[in-house]
């Protein structure tokens, strides 16, 4: 599918979409709570088969935080980019480890490094940072470590 | 050789405190019908120790990629002993930390120093094992310097050094085993 395409399909799925097409493949932005209906439509739908989660992160953009997802099909070779704006108080979004077993880790990852909290997640502990570290998250840019951070 | 020269004739000329230089540490004493080496066991042991030190197998990052030029064909560190990398520190001799330390590899490393069998030589490769380099400031997890962890002998600047530096690094860490002035060796008595 190309672009044009995609804007259609991902329309009639959630009419609530909005897309951005300045980067190389097509932005849609969508509410946390319209994630995971729309990720399971996105790996299941028979014109659409993304099976391949090939990025999962967050930025902060100190306003807010933001999930990123990169998505491809390896059938019909069509990408697309899902970006999730969360809440500021309580950022929280559906995990999708379940459709993309990927997914597990790169979770662990952002909940760790940014603290999202993904719900449903089979197993959301720490993956790098060593134990007893819960509680502070180093990828976000208020992240202060007096002890080991030399500020420049 | 003259017969009317003084009986004995300087081997190979050792600087001043021990066995340097890359010759055998020694002088040659002439009797008639021959000669007798003559040299320190100590100058010896550390000559021995010297042409044959064996690196762990241990790399953190883009150093270690230098670190294996410098094993391979071209460079080829086995031109001054240093061709039989062990993927085991019980059997190594020098550990070369070739990359950035972070706080979670800290513990790590001083387990793989503390398991290698003495006399055991420390090089710390380029900016992050000297310092932190690129990671000095802002960031919560790197080591600044992995002579915060264990002794080091020789630093070699770099980010990544060359391979030549590298090389220049290794002959450098020879010469201080031969002049008995490791960190090991002082503490020792060798």
């Amino acid at each position: 599918m190309n672009t044009g395409e995609l804007k259609t399909k991902i329309t009639e799925l959630l009419a609530a979409a909005t897309f951005d097409e300045t980067g190389e493949w097509l932005n849609i932005f969508v509410e946390p709570k319209d994630w995971l209906p729309l990720a399971q439509q996105l790996r299941h739908e028979e014109s659409l088969q993304f099976d391949y989660l090939f990025c999962l992160t967050c930025i902060d953009w100190k306003t807010n935080l933001t999930m990123v997802y990169h998505l491809s099909s390896t059938i019909f070779r069509h990408n697309i980019v899902i970006r999730s704006v969360l809440n500021n108080d309580n950022p929280e979004i559906e995990s999708v480890s379940h459709i993309w077993k990927t997914a597990d880790f790169h979770e662990r990852e952002v909940y760790e490094m940014f603290g999202v909290n993904f719900l449903n997640h089979p197993d959301l502990r720490l993956l790098i940072l060593p134990d007893g570290w819960e509680g502070k998250n180093p990828m976000r840019k208020d992240f202060e470590d007096p002890i080991n951070m030399i500020k420049l | 050789m003259s017969d009317t020269s003084n009986n004995s004739e300087t081997f190979q000329a050792p600087p001043s405190g021990g066995g340097g230089g890359n010759g055998f540490p020694g002088q040659i004493q002439e009797i008639p019908g021959g000669g007798v080496v003559l040299s320190k066991l100590d100058d010896v042991i550390n000559w021995a120790r010297s042409n044959s030190l064996w690196p762990l197998t241990f790399a953190t990052s883009c150093c270690g990629i230098e670190m294996m030029a410098v094993a391979s064909a071209k460079y080829d560190f086995s031109r001054f002993g240093f061709e039989v990398a062990r993927a085991s520190p019980r059997q190594a001799d020098v550990i070369i930390i070739a990359g950035t330390i972070v706080n979670k590899m800290g513990p790590v490393l001083k387990r793989l120093y503390d398991q290698m069998a003495d006399p055991k030589y420390v090089i710390a490769m380029g900016a992050c094992a000297i310092s932190g380099g690129p990671f000095f400031y802002n960031t919560y997890s790197v080591v600044k310097g992995a002579d915060h962890i264990i002794p080091v002998d020789v630093y070699v600047a770099g980010c990544p050094p060359r391979p030549e530096a590298l090389l220049h690094a290794l002959i450098s860490l020879q010469d201080k085993i031969k002049r008995g002035l490791t960190r090991e060796q002082i503490k020792s008595g060798l």
